[in-house]
């Protein structure tokens, strides 16, 4: 399995006492394969997706990417799991701003030390950045910046691509486009794609779907 | 991974090019006057030690109870195992003024006191010992010696300014001094016996070094000083750079976040931080260190001009490039630079992944941040006043200074937000309490620049009113202490005898002005002679007397002492003071005497010819009536045949005093300028930093109907306001500092106090100077938002989220 | 350049003679109106005990082979050295006389030395013949007459205090005095007195040391510098047993021949001089000494006295670290003859 999930709970402190936001959630992703993660806004799939990410940890359960316990590790090795395995796409592109598109679709990669310019050309091509391979994120209209930041999460070719809403700061015919080339492109890696998402629309287009209710999955 | 991740967060820079600048900028200045201070203070020290070194250095020396020591007794020294070696010091005229010439026996001299090992071609010791001798000196030295009646002159590296070197045969001869020696110097190794000097000559006294600990003394509080005021400019230079470096941070939050996600783990992320950091640490440094260097070469020769006329130490008037002074310069920058972002690295260290990397408002300290930093002013505040009640000493007094200053700009903030929250209060209307209340809502961001500027101005007006309350007494002092006309000096006590014939019809009084050198309460003294007349009856400065102190000091029984003997002593009227050869006068008066680093002893000129019969009494002061003074010169001249410079009138001499003092200080006024452009700097820095981020609260200010104009005249209008109170808090700080030079650190220093005198018109310049230095900074980001496209404000709404 | 090296030159030049600033011609001439030394002068006593002005170097060089109480031998050498810069005397700080002292103590493991300048003039050193006095500082070499004298001097760690006395005639080297000391004819006046019967103390780190034993005493004065060729000397100076004694010394010179000179001298003081090459001393054994190498065990022969020992420093360490660097200790020898000694060696780089 790419990612198996078994038991995973999480809660956070909020007002009004210890809120439960993940209780017993498992699951599993196949290499290559794509699940859609759906729910109602504070359904705990943005948590979800931090927790396979290494970005926050489980209370309880075990989180397992190629087989690895992700709980025992410490912050280094999460970084470097993160680094060498996973592609993150985020919601607010999260670009670097002083770095041209170029740099930005190759700087993950290069983190990683695999970086491959011939790669990082064709996927320029490929999400129609040509011309503005040498712009900078704030001259560029958001669904170019998330095409981008599509890029830098398939440059370094991870083994999982995690999405965290990579359509919600877009409007709904740029968001079709931008999903269909990244799953495209994804499929051409050999990518697992875990992607979170609150549109049905998007949800069908991907292998499989769970949906998170209330912490739990409800497939 | 790490050049990745470095090349990104350093790409940072090249978006913000202002930023970098600011950064590098401000270090570089924090470290040019901190590296240019060093650099004066190091030179001098060097040359102090050179002189020093000359003279026998650290060593011990053996002198006479009154004046010097005979050949038999040096002779019986080494007979009885001393290993000492003789040493002869005066003055020769060099053809370009007066050169000091240093006698020594080259056989019995220790190699450092040779001029080490570098004697230069030319040097030859039989010609060094026989026949007319040579003449050793520094290369700028020898340019100095036009003369034809000195032997050849070689010159030597090693050799301290204004020094010349020779055989001590060679050195009686031109000092007209056959036989004569001043003190003999004890060299660091002797032999396994010697006879105790007290069966020798017991009329021989062996103290503890004179060298290089007298100049240092002598000069410590000078440097103390410069080091104080280079120390002042490194923080406020730091305030910019903590600025620079905290606005950098909070830009890049979001930066450090995806980071992270991509990958980077923590402690590779701060390690990063810390590199940049010491990159640009370095680069500033560089900058600093060669910026430091051209202060410290334009400010030198005025040090040295200060320090010989002051203290009489001679001092290069160039600068020499020291390695290790280029290392300390980059190392403090590195320091500096690490300091002022140790709050940033932590922050980053300890960043969790999923921090908000939206910036927040990082300018917007809270209420509890006042809070505390009015407890730490707190703190300061009485620390300075156990300081000043208990501690003793210079460094004690700079603490006191140093505490005061920081309680004082730690309180800063508090207080503006008070007195802006009154404001607000009573103020009329929408946009005037909007004014009011946003103004105050800036204070924090604002605060570090506000305190830079506070301090500069604090200091300005301290040093300016410690200068200028010394100049008023000190010009009042020398019309009382310059009391006679004109004063002359005889080549020789025939001449001298001749002179007060050929005066004496010619004049009211001639008023002989004879001394000599002694040990009094255990450090070297002048001791004057002074006759009984109305001049000083009249005139001389006296702080403290006892009934009748002039007749005391008539028959004999009194003396005067001045303030700073009787501050290091603790004397007053009444005590007694025992005198090198066992006499115990009364002490029956205390003067002022500013400018003298030595102490003084004022008794009748009887008591001094009875008590030093070898005094020499060539100096008299003469009184007559002013309109006599210009003829009389010339007649002493033309008609008796003195040398012009053996005559020196009144008007002269308290010019030539004036000049000194004014260039003395004249160092402190150009750090102060420097440090005041600092201080104006950070606030530009400040403005500029706050300008990009201020969007967010003038956007809706706009959208409700308020002119870019408006809002770029009200930013402008806010710099002033607040860069006006700060000056006008500034005086009573700056008035306190100024009581702490005058009363703590000048007794301290000098061993004189000065009473303090108040220069509102001063004031009022360094207020506006203020106000054109915030204007000046606010003019630049008030421009640029006058400017704004609409687009770039409609994004605040658009983007934020 | 530092006066300390500067003095060095001065004392090589007058005394060792690696400068070259006479020439051959000027052999005999009075040069920079220093006297020169010539044959046939006979000395007057107590007179030429003390200085002579006239003349650019001299030295009075006492050297002492000594046993102490507790049976182990000792060295001691007291050496005044004087240089002129010119041939006069003055009364005050302008006198061109300069005078050295060099003193050195000399156990089986350690070896202690002590130097002094001073210049004339002004009292801090000087020798007077009548009565006789030899200073430089405290230390002195002081009698009512030089076959009766107290010598003493001390350093940073060791102090000497010793009596030399004699009944026998002072002994004149080289042609009735007049040393000649290289082929080209450079020469000094030379005399001895090898007959010191000594008492006294040292006083070491380790406490005093009664001592007793022999002492020889070496006056010589010139003008001269040795020739350019000659590099440096070993100079020997050997008590026999049976109440002998012998002067040699071997002048290196640059191709690596040497000029030799001896003097044998019997119980009663009776000189014999021998010319160029009949005294030979050949180097056997080096030892590291500051950074050289310089023979520490000589093969010495004089076929004439049937004379073949071999001479041992008795601590190879004896370096005279002074402004004029050179090696001098005390020696054993035996062979055809046995005894006690001294050793100077200089020019060794």
């Amino acid at each position: 399995m790419l990612v198996s999930l078994k038991d995973v709970t999480k809660t956070f402190p909020g007002e009004d006492g210890i809120v439960s936001v993940l209780s017993g959630v498992s699951l599993d992703l196949a290499a290559g394969h794509s699940l859609a993660l759906t729910g109602e806004s504070g359904s705990g799939k943005s948590t979800l997706l931090h927790i396979v990410a290494g970005l926050e940890q489980a209370d309880s359960g075990t989180v397992k990417i190629d087989g690895n316990e992700v709980g025992p590790m410490n912050d280094a090795a999460r970084a470097e799991l993160r680094r060498n395995r996973i592609g993150i796409v985020f919601q607010q592109f999260n670009l670097i701003p002083s770095l041209n598109v170029t740099a930005n679709i190759s700087f993950q990669a290069r983190l990683a030390a695999n970086h491959d310019p011939a790669r990082t050309a064709s996927l320029i091509e490929r999400l129609g950045l040509s011309d503005q391979a040498h712009a900078f994120p704030e001259q560029l209209s958001g669904g170019q910046q998330q095409r981008v930041a599509i890029g830098r999460a398939l440059a370094g070719q991870p083994a999982l691509l995690l999405a965290d809403e990579p359509t919600g700061n877009l409007d709904e015919a740029t968001g079709d486009a931008v999903i269909a080339l990244m799953l495209e492109l994804a499929s051409e890696t050999g990518a697992g794609v875990l992607m979170v998402t609150h549109s049905e629309r998007l949800a069908a287009r991907l292998d499989a779907r769970a949906h998170l209710s209330r912490g739990q999955i409800s497939s | 991974m790490k050049r990745t991740a470095l090349a990104a967060l350093l790409s940072h820079w090249r978006y913000h090019p202002l930023q970098l600048v600011t950064l590098v900028l401000g270090l570089a200045l924090a470290t040019a006057l901190w590296s240019g201070v060093q650099a004066i203070n190091a030179e001098a020290r060097a040359s102090y030690d050179r002189a020093a070194q000359a003279v026998g250095g650290t060593r011990p020396v053996i002198t006479g109870e009154s004046g010097g020591i005979t050949r038999d007794q040096y002779v019986s020294l080494r007979r009885a195992g001393w290993q000492v070696t003789p040493l002869i010091e005066g003055w020769i005229d060099g053809g370009q003024g007066r050169i000091r010439l240093i006698g020594i026996d080259p056989l019995t001299a220790p190699t450092d006191m040779t001029g080490g090992t570098t004697v230069a071609e030319g040097f030859d010791l039989t010609a060094f010992l026989s026949g007319s001798g040579q003449i050793l000196t520094s290369p700028a030295t020898a340019n100095r010696i036009t003369s034809t009646d000195l032997p050849p002159v070689v010159t030597v590296e090693d050799l301290g300014p204004g020094l010349a070197l020779t055989d001590i045969g060679t050195a009686q001869r031109l000092l007209e001094a056959p036989g004569r020696i001043d003190r003999l110097i004890v060299r660091d190794t002797q032999p396994l016996t010697r006879t105790p000097l007290s069966e020798i000559a017991p009329d021989l006294e062996l103290s503890a070094s004179g060298g290089t600990a007298d100049l240092a003394r002598l000069t410590d509080s000078f440097h103390l000083n410069l080091t104080a005021f280079g120390l002042l400019s490194f923080a406020v230079g730091l305030f910019i750079v903590h600025g620079a470096i905290g606005l950098a941070f909070e830009q890049r939050r979001a930066l450090f976040r995806t980071l992270r996600a991509l990958g980077v783990p923590a402690n590779s992320l701060t390690g990063l931080m810390i590199m940049e950091l010491v990159m640009l640490a370095l680069l500033s440094g560089l900058l600093g260190v060669i910026l430091g260097y051209a202060i410290a070469a334009a400010l030198i020769p005025d040090v040295a001009a200060t320090l010989r006329g002051l203290y009489g130490v001679p001092v290069e008037g160039a600068l020499s490039l020291r390695p290790v002074w280029w290392a300390a310069g980059i190392g403090i920058s590195i320091l500096g630079a690490l300091a002022a972002a140790a709050g940033v690295i932590w922050k980053v260290a300890r960043l969790p992944v999923l921090a908000p990397a939206r910036p927040r408002a990082w300018a917007m300290a809270t209420g509890s941040t006042i809070l505390y930093q009015a407890a730490g002013a707190a703190l300061l505040a009485i620390i300075a006043v156990l300081m000043g009640m208990f501690g003793t000493g210079l460094i004690a007094g700079f603490t006191m200074l140093g505490a005061l200053l920081i309680a004082a700009a730690l309180l800063l903030p508090a207080i503006l937000s008070l007195i802006l929250s009154l404001a607000a209060r009573f103020a009329q209307g929408p946009i005037a309490e909007w004014f009011w209340a946003d103004t105050r809502q800036q204070i924090p961001g604002l605060s570090l620049a506000l305190m830079a500027l506070l301090l500069a101005l604090a200091t300005n007006i301290g040093v300016g009113t410690m200068v200028s309350s010394f100049r008023l007494t000190f010009t009042g002092w020398l019309d009382q202490r310059l009391a006679s006309e004109l004063y002359v000096t005889a080549r020789d006590e025939a001449e001298a005898a001749e002179l007060i014939e050929w005066l004496r019809p010619r004049t009211d009084a001639i008023l002989p002005i004879w001394n000599v050198d002694g040990q009094v309460a255990g450090a070297p003294a002048e001791i004057f002679g002074v006759a009984d007349h109305t001049t000083y009856r009249d005139n001389w400065p006296l702080l403290s007397s006892l009934p009748d102190v002039w007749d005391r000091v008539a028959d004999g029984t009194g003396i005067l002492i001045n303030e700073q003997l009787a501050r290091r002593e603790d004397l007053s009227p009444g005590d007694s003071l025992a005198m090198p050869d066992g006499w115990e006068p009364t002490i029956s008066g205390v003067y002022s005497d500013y400018g003298n680093p030595l102490a003084q002893v004022l008794i009748s000129v009887e008591e001094l010819t009875m008590r030093f019969p070898d005094v020499e009494r060539l100096n008299f002061g003469l009184r007559l009536p002013p309109d006599q003074v210009d003829p009389l010169t010339e007649a002493l001249v033309t008609e008796f045949g003195l040398p012009e410079e053996n005559t020196i009138d009144q008007i002269s001499i308290k010019r030539f005093s004036l000049e000194v003092f004014d260039r003395t200080f004249l160092v402190s006024g150009a750090l102060n300028v420097l440090t005041l452009a600092v201080a104006g700097f950070a606030i530009l820095t400040s403005l500029l930093t706050l300008a990009s981020m201020r969007l967010p609260q003038l956007a809706p200010a706009w959208a409700l109907g308020m002119t870019r104009a408006q809002l770029a005249g009200l930013e402008l209008i806010r710099a002033l306001a607040l860069a006006l109170l700060t000056a006008l808090l500034a005086i009573p700080v700056g008035l306190l500092l100024a009581w702490v030079l005058l009363a703590v650190i000048n007794v301290e220093a000098f061993g004189w106090r000065l009473p303090m005198h108040l220069f509102p018109a001063n004031w009022l310049v360094l207020a506006l100077l203020a106000l054109l230095a915030a204007g000046l900074a606010g003019l630049w980001p008030s421009i640029r938002l006058s400017r704004l496209q609409p687009a770039t404000l409609l994004k605040v709404f658009s983007h934020e989220r | 350049m530092s006066v300390r090296a500067w003095i060095t030159i001065l004392m090589l030049a007058a005394s060792a003679g690696s400068a070259g600033a006479q020439g051959f011609a000027d052999l005999g001439s009075e040069a920079d109106g220093f006297a020169i030394p010539q044959r046939g002068v006979p000395f007057e006593f107590p007179r030429d005990h003390g200085a002579h002005p006239d003349y650019r170097i001299e030295w009075w060089y006492v050297t002492a082979t000594l046993t102490g109480e507790d049976g182990r031998d000792y060295g001691v050498q007291w050496t005044l050295f004087r240089s002129a810069l010119a041939p006069a005397e003055t009364n005050d700080w302008n006198s061109p006389q300069i005078w050295m002292g060099h003193a050195g103590l000399t156990t089986p493991e350690e070896h202690f030395v002590a130097e002094r300048l001073a210049r004339g003039g002004i009292g801090q050193a000087g020798v007077t013949a009548q009565p006789f006095s030899a200073w430089i500082d405290e230390w002195v070499l002081q009698g009512p007459t030089l076959s009766n004298v107290n010598m003493r001097a001390q350093g940073t760690d060791f102090s000497y205090d010793l009596t030399l006395s004699t009944d026998r005639p002072f002994v004149p080297q080289g042609d009735r005095g007049y040393s000649v000391k290289s082929r080209e004819g450079q020469a000094s006046y030379y005399y001895s007195q090898p007959f010191y019967e000594v008492t006294g103390t040292l006083s070491l780190p380790d406490g005093p040391i009664r001592v007793s034993g022999n002492a020889w005493l070496d006056r010589e004065w010139s003008s001269q510098p040795l020739s350019e060729n000659q590099t440096g000397w070993d100079w020997f100076s050997l008590a026999f047993d049976d109440g002998a004694r012998l002067m040699g010394f071997l002048l290196r010179e640059r191709d690596g021949a040497s000029f030799s000179s001896a003097t044998w001298i019997t119980a009663d003081g009776t000189p014999t001089p021998y010319p160029d090459g009949a005294f030979q001393a050949r180097p056997l054994t080096t030892a590291e000494v500051a950074g050289r190498d310089i023979p520490v065990r000589w093969q010495v022969t004089l076929p004439d006295r049937d004379l073949d020992v071999t001479v041992s420093a008795l601590n190879p360490q004896s370096w005279m670290d002074t402004s004029f660097a050179y090696w001098e200790g005390p020696v054993r020898f035996e062979g055809s003859h046995a005894g006690r000694g001294y050793l100077e060696m200089t020019g060794y780089e």
